[in-house]
């Protein structure tokens, strides 16, 4: 298991270094600019994962968290002109809060009712932005981004670099819960909660630590929306798309472990970049759609899932 | 007499206007076989889910160890020993057996102070006890209906308890089957585990258990050895009508 962390960490430094050399060698903007909109999905998709995959509630609302934790960066941006750092605790903290509520709710509510209920608070919440004059209301806010410090040589460039951190903390948090015991009395739950709290697993503590630590990154992750796009508003910051796309990403990658949402996100990142610079935008949604219908049908475990059953590798009977 | 291990006083249970128990008193004594029989919806299993937690009971107390649960969650329960099987098992499917018996040796017996071999090697222990020594990482899919009665007991008894409450863990099984869980529960009963043992199979019943009890309508209708509560005549009637 030690030299399980040792690799990963290795992984990480080696994948800080590739970064810092690309800023280094790279004048292209648009690679940062792409790279930033991959990067914030596995951020999504992991923190979707971490409840809807190990747990098994599903949250149809992550545009709620990341919506609220882009809102919060600009209510410290408006409040007190707080720095990039600021906004993204601030923004994990409230969207943090806002997780432990919707772990509440799985008190009372599972499976569908459950997600319906996500969806409900993501429409509780848009209203609530839309109709706050302080925030932009329904035509936003026009934001624009402070000079950049150094070492950076552009704005996109440090958001860019400030993602890559997230992604990488947002993984490792994932990886950590899965193996720990956290990780197996969530699985526990996702197969039968009333069985896991009857052989000693406290599985409301488990949902809490669960949707906190969701909430939070998903909070984080939309913190720097509204510097990213220079310009902020409801319709697109709780726009379906988040929601649909964070839950697609664990599921075509595979959602038994922290792999099968980065797979995802990548894949799925990846093809709506480049199909949104060579065809259309709109086409974005229609292909993560008939990709999510495609692994449903055809390979419900997802890409890793898949992947293991080609290479006929047994299942763990690790303790 | 010892003091009883689990004290159940005066425990009522409805579900909107349906009593599902009216004030039922139970005592059980350490090391006791206990059965609990009853006609189809006479309340067995919702005064075990009352013991276990998983239903809060409306009135009365539930005593274990000369602590009082009431308001405790299942987990706590656990923790405090009492472990429960389920009338239609509830295998965490996406383990193996070793596996599921892991996440109750690891939340309630070594609460994170034990090594992953130590859990591996406790569970594998526990499941060859249980004849399953061949299925230890086969797929829950795969076991039979036997097998998976048998992953039940094993996992409740990963959680080390001193009550186990074996909820119809026969029900549907051959006699050949009937009687492999049978050993596998006097084997319990000879460690000391004091064991409640629901079942509709009356030979299994009798073979088992010490003492009798039996519900009807929610209500205790008749308590003492099985020679005797099998022909008291509310027993009787209950089971075949006046």
């Amino acid at each position: 298991m030690g030299g399980g962390h040792g690799r990963f960490a290795t992984g990480c430094t080696l994948i800080l270094l590739a970064a810092v050399a690309l800023m280094a060698g790279v004048k292209n903007e648009y690679v940062f600019f792409a790279s930033y909109v991959v990067l914030q999905f596995i951020v999504l998709a992991s923190a979707w994962n971490i409840l809807g995959g190990y747990a098994g509630y599903v949250n149809f609302g992550s545009s709620a968290f990341f919506a609220l934790g882009a809102y919060t960066a600009l209510f410290t941006i408006k409040a007190f002109d707080a720095p990039l750092l600021v906004q993204i605790v601030v923004a994990a903290a409230v969207t943090a809060l806002l997780g432990l509520g919707i772990g509440l709710l799985s008190l009372r509510l599972r499976g569908i009712f459950f997600s319906i209920a996500t969806v409900a608070m993501a429409i509780i919440l848009e209203t609530v932005i839309t109709n706050t004059d302080y925030l932009g209301g329904a035509k936003g806010v026009q934001m624009t981004r402070p000079a950049v410090t150094a070492p950076f040589g552009s704005y996109i460039e440090m958001l860019f670099f400030v993602m890559l951190v997230m992604t990488l903390v947002a993984v490792a948090l994932a990886r950590y819960v899965e193996n720990s015991w956290i990780g197996r009395g969530l699985r526990a739950i996702r197969d039968n909660e009333e069985a896991a709290e009857c052989v000693g697993v406290p599985t409301l503590k488990l949902k809490l630590i669960a949707t906190v630590i969701s909430g939070a990154l998903m909070g984080a992750a939309g913190a720097p929306m509204p510097m990213y796009l220079s310009f902020i508003e409801p319709f697109s910051a709780f726009s379906l798309n988040y929601s649909v796309s964070a839950l697609a990403m664990p599921i075509i990658g595979g959602t038994a472990s922290w792999v099968g949402p980065v797979i995802g996100a990548i894949l799925l990142g990846s093809v709506q970049q480049i199909v949104t610079v060579t065809i259309s935008s709109e086409l974005n949604v229609l292909i993560v759609g008939v990709l999510l219908v495609f692994f449903v049908v055809a390979a419900p475990d997802g890409i890793l899932g898949l992947f293991k059953k080609l290479r006929g590798t047994p299942r763990s009977g690790g303790a | 007499m010892s003091a009883p291990l689990l004290k159940v006083e005066d425990v009522s249970k409805h579900f909107g206007g349906f009593t599902a128990l009216s004030h039922v008193s139970v005592e059980v004594a350490p090391g006791e076989r206990l059965g609990l029989i009853g006609p189809n919806g006479s309340g067995k299993t919702t005064l075990i889910n009352c013991v276990s937690g998983a239903l809060k009971n409306d009135s009365g107390d539930i005593v274990f160890k000369g602590e009082n649960l009431n308001g405790l969650p299942p987990h706590q329960r656990t923790r405090r020993g009492i472990a429960r099987s389920f009338q239609i098992p509830r295998p965490f499917h996406s383990m193996t057996p070793v596996e599921n018996l892991a996440v109750p040796l690891e939340y309630v017996t070594h609460r994170g102070a034990a090594h992953k071999a130590d859990i591996r090697g406790e569970a594998e222990a526990i499941l060859a006890e249980m004849g399953l020594a061949g299925k230890m990482n086969a797929p829950c899919a795969g076991l039979s209906q036997v097998e998976l009665r048998k992953l039940e007991l094993a996992r409740a008894m990963a959680a080390r308890p001193s009550l186990l409450i074996s909820d119809e863990a026969m029900a549907g099984l051959s006699n050949a089957e009937c009687d492999e869980v049978l050993a596998i529960l006097f084997k319990l009963s000879e460690k000391g585990i004091t064991i409640i043992m629901i079942e509709h199979i009356m030979h299994a019943i009798m073979r088992f258990s010490q003492r009798v009890i039996c519900l009807d309508a929610g209500k205790l209708i008749a308590g003492g050895a099985p020679g005797d509560v099998v022909k008291n005549p509310d027993v009787q009637r209950a089971y075949l009508g006046a």
